[in-house]
């Protein structure tokens, strides 16, 4: 904390700092205009969603679009929980298995030395900047080859071998473990496996945080649409995507479905970052 | 003195010195197995198959036909919506790549500054258009082409103009507002990891720095900062370098598909055209390979530069 205040002192200006704290909140009041469109339309009346010229604001709020959403729910011919739970297994299955393997590899190619490595490294750096459009077909022939079409694992496993997330920790291990450390545990009778679990994971956990962050995001919208096609495991934004497909009168329940896709990510990115910034309050004050 | 062995032994000897090394090394191998056999199935087997696609006519029904370099010809000798789309690229790529790279960098440099809670609530204002996943709803609402559109009516109450401007269907306007919503948007990834980064360096170093006589905080940003940062800002730079070169979602969904006298068409939107909606797989592949190349290319530039960070 100490060293907070003493860098904050280094030549600035309070007026410096207004300026830039005023640059600031303009910025993110522009940037937060969809967030709270969203919310607006969730509670506007059918009358107000379809006002012409459109409306930002809502003027007279109600719930009846929840109201109507969950009336429709209830009436789905596969009950809404079992979309949640195929979302809430693809989800888990796949971050933990991205961060777990990422990790180690990523923990290995930053922090040991044998053949193979330097070409590994570039691969991984090729591979980031590949257009996924045409790795599509490829991608089916494999995945229907190996019998995954209508299974989760068709959309989990791929997510295993994810290099944005190798690449993102390596570099996180590369600037925050310092060699010194994993030279002292390794002199104690630390094994490799012990060293990567107790003492590389904590120190980077602001980057599998921000990692799983930014996955989640990627496969929350996931509607698991090529390559399972049957119903019963489908994810809950297939679901909720069918219940506004209903057209023109369904756009008060679209609009409360919207609303529902965004605030789950919005929690899940405020717990995290409220995550990362606690492990940095503890890390500092070493 | 390797000549006087004969090349038999020597190969020999240089195999066996390999396989003492995987062997003393098993365990560096055996912790990237996992994740390696899973990335070369589903990443880099479909690259390399797509790369071969690149030489055939492949139709997805038929068996694909060898064509060698036939794609590679027409690409730049008869299709002239890819060269259209070759300079929308490039100008797209070279003002929003290196302009939103910036403004991460900026912005979470910025908010690094701000108590924790201010921080993590100014985090998420600006990631929000990222989350949202209806970001676009709301430009369309301000460039509605007739005159209740938001800025369209902002300018006639004010007699700057007489009569509504088709922002999102006159190709004067159209590659300014997909770069304006571009940048807006690109508060995504690297921001995030500029972030994380950012509150990951050892304080000790700006410690050690006042001492050394660093005397504000853009020689503190230049040698303490950056060099500490490096490996973020190659990250970053990947990001952005796919980013623009590889944009198309957020084209389509505000200009259409195709863009009024593909104004602001781009590569990627033309390999999606022959990919998904011509099923011409081969010279879409071709395609890819091109503009992998070309990102490749601007990746090894830049890695160049970020080498002089901190000189």
């Amino acid at each position: 904390m100490k060293i907070r205040i003493r860098r904050k002192r280094l030549s600035r200006s309070t007026g410096g700092d207004l300026l830039i704290f005023i640059i600031l909140i303009l910025g993110a009041t522009f940037s937060a205009m969809p967030m709270v469109y969203t919310i607006s339309q969730a509670f506007k009346p059918l009358n107000e969603l379809f006002y012409f010229p459109p409306r930002f604001f809502v003027r007279n709020p109600t719930l009846v679009n929840f109201y109507d959403l969950f009336l429709l729910i209830g009436q789905s011919w596969i009950p809404i929980s079992r979309y949640l739970f195929n979302s809430i297994v693809i989800i888990v299955l796949s971050l933990l298995g991205n961060l777990f393997f990422a990790s180690l590899a990523a923990f290995t190619l930053s922090k040991y030395n044998f053949r193979g490595k330097k070409l590994y490294n570039e691969i991984i750096v090729l591979s980031l900047m590949f257009a996924p459009a045409v790795v599509q077909i490829p991608n089916y022939l494999i995945i229907s080859s190996f019998g995954w079409i209508n299974t989760y694992w068709s959309i989990v496993v791929p997510r295993w071998g994810s290099t944005l997330g190798l690449y993102l920790m390596k570099q996180f291990i590369d600037a925050m473990v310092d060699d010194f450390l994993l030279e002292a545990a390794k002199i104690d009778g630390a094994s490799t496996f012990r060293i990567y679990w107790n003492i590389v994971m904590p120190i980077i956990k602001p980057a599998w945080l921000t990692l799983l962050i930014l996955e989640f995001q990627n496969l929350w919208g996931t509607t698991g649409g090529e390559f399972i096609y049957a119903e019963h495991l489908k994810t809950l934004p297939h679901a909720l995507n069918q219940i506004i497909a209903g057209g023109v009168a369904r756009q008060g329940v679209a609009a409360a479905v919207a609303l529902i896709m965004l605030l789950i990510p919005v929690i899940i990115f405020l717990i995290n970052q409220s995550q990362i910034i606690e492990t940095m309050g503890t890390s500092g004050l070493d | 003195m390797d000549q006087n062995i004969p090349v038999n032994k020597r190969v020999h000897r240089e195999l066996e010195l390999f396989w003492l090394d995987i062997k003393r090394d098993k365990e560096q191998y055996l912790f990237l197995a996992p994740f390696t056999i899973v990335f070369f199935t589903f990443t880099v087997v479909p690259v390399l198959l797509s790369i071969v696609l690149s030489f055939t006519n492949f139709n997805m029904l038929q068996i694909p036909i060898w064509v060698g370099i036939d794609n590679y010809i027409r690409m730049f000798l008869e299709d002239d919506i890819f060269l259209i789309a070759v300079k929308n690229t490039l100008v797209f790529s070279a003002v929003t790549g290196p302009l939103s790279y910036m403004l991460c960098f900026v912005i979470a440099w910025l908010i690094n500054e701000l108590t924790p809670k201010v921080r993590a609530f100014l985090t998420l204002l600006f990631y929000a258009p990222s989350i949202s996943g209806n970001a676009y709803m709301m430009w369309t609402l301000l460039f509605s082409g007739d005159m209740y559109g938001y800025i369209n009516g902002f300018l006639l109450k004010y007699n700057v103009i007489n009569k509504p401007i088709q922002w999102l269907i006159d190709p004067d306007y159209m590659m300014s507002i997909v770069i304006i919503v571009t940048l807006w948007m690109s508060l995504g990834t690297s921001f995030l990891v500029f972030i994380a980064g950012l509150q990951g360096i050892d304080p000790k170093l700006y410690e050690a720095a006042a001492i050394d006589g660093i005397k504000n905080r853009w020689q503190e940003l230049w040698y303490i900062t950056l060099p500490a940062m490096r490996g973020y800002l190659m990250f970053g730079a990947i990001i952005a370098i796919t980013n623009s070169f590889a944009a198309a979602g957020q084209i389509t969904a505000l200009v259409g598909f195709p863009s009024t006298d593909y104004a602001v068409h781009t590569v990627m939107q033309h390999i999606q055209d022959y990919g998904t909606i011509r099923y011409e797989m081969g010279y879409a592949s071709a395609m890819a390979v091109v503009l992998f190349f070309s990102m490749v290319l601007t990746q090894r530039i830049v890695q160049r530069l970020l080498a002089k960070v901190g000189e």
